[in-house]
């Protein structure tokens, strides 16, 4: 399972690093951590834009976004 | 129900429709008594503040913007309802200070922030265009250094008191507005731009308005330019966008719109220091994650990195103007470009130094 932890940084470094672990690791599902909704919905929306489907957990310190490739 | 409406609030839509808003009230500010082109300045503002409060002493530009106190209190408010309020810190407070100081210094050469580029254009400044360019090209530096891993690293959880020092810091300055005791310094009447406002209250409920807009849609000058080349992702330019057309039709319709690059109002002509101080500003808003505006909104929600980086851009308010760094209607002073140099070069050893270690 790859998993990005980008809990703690701020825009637009949850997006980077979310975007370069998709690019590296294509047709694969990712784990996104992230702590604050604007992390959130920018992950989401660069995952929905890649096609993938997004489920989102909240958890103790923030969001888990699983991002799954269409299949 | 709370669900439904905090989708609806970071819809595409509202981004556009507050874009839109904030752009006719920044041409209309102009008409209520604000100054030409300015109707909204981030770092003019500011910088007024930083004179009002005797840390520079350019009489010319010296009040208490109410606008600023609005967009920081409307943050906070606006954080507050949606429970997106949290006190954190923790990121390079330092780097992010110094980096906010040369954002500033950048735009008092040029003579706006992004936000002021944008009106300057929309009133017809072609001037306006040199220094969008020279946002992107800064933008697109900052690009490069992301790509590679750029990272000003972890910030975390602070205990909430940390969080409300923006915000109290904010009323406090409300009340020296009203009370305006004789420590505060303030433009003589036809003494230059800092005597040109409008009515407290008026500016005071814009800025209120533009706060809880730009909270909700995260509105970034920089960031709409950023994202757009880094993901093609158009959500944040279409608020830069309808900003842009909201002001410029407001304009047209009051008859404030004069095109040239000559003679435009507190605006000068040298392309090649209009576009570098702007890299500057694109460049070092990019390292920082947001333009001077989104930093005053991410400080009323608790980011006091954010709110490093606004006493930096106060800081370096102070230094552009007791260091005769800023640009006058004849062009850049001897020194301001100089500044703009040594924050290029700053930037780029922030770029290149604080990266993820892999």
């Amino acid at each position: 399972m790859i998993e990005v932890d980008a809990r703690g940084l701020s825009c637009p470094i949850p997006v980077v690093k979310t975007k370069a672990a998709l690019d590296e690791n294509p047709n694969q599902p990712v784990t996104v951590l992230v702590d604050n909704p604007v992390a959130k919905e920018n992950v989401a929306r660069l995952a929905r834009s890649k096609g993938y489907t997004i489920t989102i957990e909240k958890t103790a310190d923030g969001y888990k976004i699983e991002l799954n490739p269409a299949s | 129900m709370f669900m439904v409406l905090t989708r609806w609030f970071t819809s595409k839509w509202l981004i556009i429709i507050g874009g839109l808003i904030f752009g006719v009230l920044g041409s209309l500010l102009v008409e209520w008594g604000n100054p030409a082109n300015m109707g909204i300045c981030a770092a003019c503002f500011l910088r007024d503040i930083t004179g009002a409060l005797g840390l520079h002493r350019a009489g010319a530009v010296q009040y208490i913007r109410p606008e600023i106190i609005g967009f920081v209190l409307g943050a906070f408010g606006s954080a507050f309802i949606f429970r997106e309020f949290r006190s954190r810190g923790g990121s390079a407070p330092m780097i992010r200070f110094i980096l906010g100081a040369f954002v500033m210094i950048g735009a008092l050469v040029f003579l706006g922030c992004p936000i002021r580029a944008l009106l300057r254009l929309a009133g017809g400044d072609l001037n306006g265009i040199t220094a969008l360019a020279g946002i992107v090209f800064g933008v697109l530096i900052g690009i490069f250094f992301l790509k590679r891993g750029f990272n000003l690293g972890r910030s975390f959880k602070m205990g909430s008191m940390a969080g409300w020092i923006m915000p109290a810091a904010m009323i406090g300055l409300l009340l020296l507005a009203i009370i305006t005791p004789s420590y505060i310094f303030e433009t003589a009447k036809g003494g230059g731009p800092g005597a040109l406002h409008a009515a407290l209250g008026v500016s005071l409920v814009v800025g209120i308005a533009v706060g809880v807009m730009a909270q909700r849609t995260r509105f970034c000058t920089v960031g709409g330019w950023r994202d757009l080349f880094l993901m093609r992702d158009t959500y944040l330019f279409s608020g830069i966008a309808a900003f842009f057309i909201g002001a410029l039709v407001t304009n047209a319709i009051i008859g404030n719109v004069t095109w040239g690059f000559e003679d435009q109002p507190i605006a000068h002509t040298d392309h090649l220091w209009n576009f570098f101080s702007m890299t500057l500003v694109g460049l070092a808003a990019t390292l920082l994650g947001g333009c001077p505006l989104r930093q005053m909104i991410l400080s009323g929600e608790g980011d006091t990195d954010a709110g490093m980086t606004v006493l930096g851009l106060i800081v370096g308010a102070a230094f552009a103007h007791n260091f005769l760094l800023t640009s006058s209607a004849a062009g850049p002073s001897d020194f301001g470009p100089i500044a703009v140099i040594v924050g290029l070069g700053f930037c780029a050893t922030v770029g290149l130094t604080m990266r993820d270690r892999v």
